[in-house]
């Protein structure tokens, strides 16, 4: 009885291992893939390859990854994965910016809001990501408009909406750091990004730019 | 004909959501689109399949008092294996589903089978169950995802036919339990004016 049972885990452990071992590699490309299409996305035109040359800062009490997309040596625009916590999980999402500070375009890149609702910020066009597109951060009230702010929110989603500000604008503090803006300016600009980022300001976290 | 039977029985007489009410997690869990539906559904195919063919095969090897225990340990393994190779080669269908995929572990559609029909027949009748079950609980699957998409985001897998939202609740979990309860009743009408 036993041995049986034994003989069954080791042949299904093996085989779950072989299964393991061929598919290792073509999840990693997945996943490259992903992001590299992420990048393409976001970023205007470039000729070197921002996924292996990432920084990562610390922003607001989390880290935020910042790629540099160059083209003949010249940096042309910078990509920024960052996250915020939704309704349901973070919204991780990957900003655009041009070397202007603006936002060329923005890809959420891992969200488990509600369908129907919340998970709306992940479609192309949606108000949200409208009401960002072309313009940067720091021309903006960076809060849905519920809060005051210069950002349309999703119907019936402002946690989803509010998160998802509050991700840009930790992307932005990330963008300032890296392509060397005044990151102090941003510190009292981003003082309206929602609920959620007061409270941690309240904290001091938010000011650790 | 008896082949025949075996594969069709799983999706009207013995359907495994409307008729036999297993799997209900999955169903209820997965089904907010007709997309998100069919890929559950054929997903829990393949498993079933899969387990099923495999069962049958060991049924004699396998004492009586250890029967589940060995059952489940080769229904996690087609899951975990199905599983990355869906990573692998479907990633934005992984991404959907993700979460859901491990429960097909304890669905007892797959345990239920296992027990009532793979250990007492051949692999060649154990792999016609899975296949008719499967497609059966696909079928539902899918139209209780398209039912609940049409009527909560006014699209069928994803083609969007009215212009702003639908009833949002149809999304929800309240919509689920709405839907489910009114095809089943629907279905099992159906059903009894057949026979």
């Amino acid at each position: 009885m036993v041995t049986v049972l034994l003989c069954i885990t080791a042949v299904t452990s093996a085989a779950v291992g072989v299964v393991y071992r061929v598919t290792e590699g073509p999840i990693a490309i997945a996943k490259g893939e992903k992001k590299a299409a992420a990048l393409a996305r976001v970023l205007p035109p470039f000729d070197n390859a921002p996924a292996s040359s990432a920084d990562t800062v610390a922003v607001d009490g989390g880290q935020v990854t910042v790629y540099t997309a160059t083209m003949a040596g010249e940096p042309v625009g910078y990509a920024v994965e960052s996250a915020a916590s939704g309704f349901a999980g973070d919204i991780r999402l990957m900003v655009g910016f041009d070397t202007q500070g603006a936002i060329r375009n923005i890809q959420v890149l891992e969200q488990g809001e509600t369908p129907g609702l919340g998970a709306k910020i992940a479609e192309e066009n949606n108000p949200v990501v409208v009401s960002f597109v072309g313009k940067s951060p720091a021309d903006l009230k960076m809060a849905v408009r519920k809060d005051g702010g210069d950002i349309d929110a999703i119907t019936a989603s402002t946690i989803s909406s509010r998160a998802y500000v509050q991700a840009v604008s930790r992307a932005y503090a990330g963008y300032l750091q890296v392509s060397g803006g005044d990151a102090a300016q941003w510190d009292t600009s981003s003082g309206a990004t929602s609920h959620a980022a007061e409270s941690d300001e309240a904290n001091g976290n938010g000011g650790s730019l | 004909m008896k082949k025949w039977d075996i594969l069709l029985k799983g999706i009207v007489r013995e359907n495994p959501t409307f008729v036999l009410v297993l799997g209900m997690c999955p169903t209820l869990g997965t089904t907010t689109s007709a997309i998100n539906g069919a890929g559950m559904g054929i997903a829990t195919m393949f498993v079933l399949i899969l387990s099923n063919i495999v069962i049958s095969l060991v049924k004699n090897l396998i004492p009586d008092k250890v029967r589940i225990p060995a059952f489940i340990v080769i229904i996690a393994s087609f899951v975990t294996i199905i599983q990355l190779l869906m990573q692998a080669y479907v990633p934005s269908l992984y991404e959907t589903l993700g979460v859901f995929i491990p429960l097909i572990v304890v669905n007892c559609i797959i345990l239920g089978r296992a027990e009532a029909f793979a250990s007492k027949h051949n692999a060649f009748d154990s792999a016609l169950d899975g296949l008719g079950i499967g497609l059966g609980f696909t079928l539902s699957l899918t139209l209780i995802g398209a039912v609940r998409e049409m009527l909560g985001s006014g699209s069928v897998f994803g083609y969007k036919f009215i212009s702003g939202d639908g009833m949002i609740a149809f999304v929800l979990a309240p919509g689920a339990f709405l839907v489910l309860g009114y095809l089943m009743a629907l279905f099992n009408k159906l059903k009894t004016r057949m026979r």
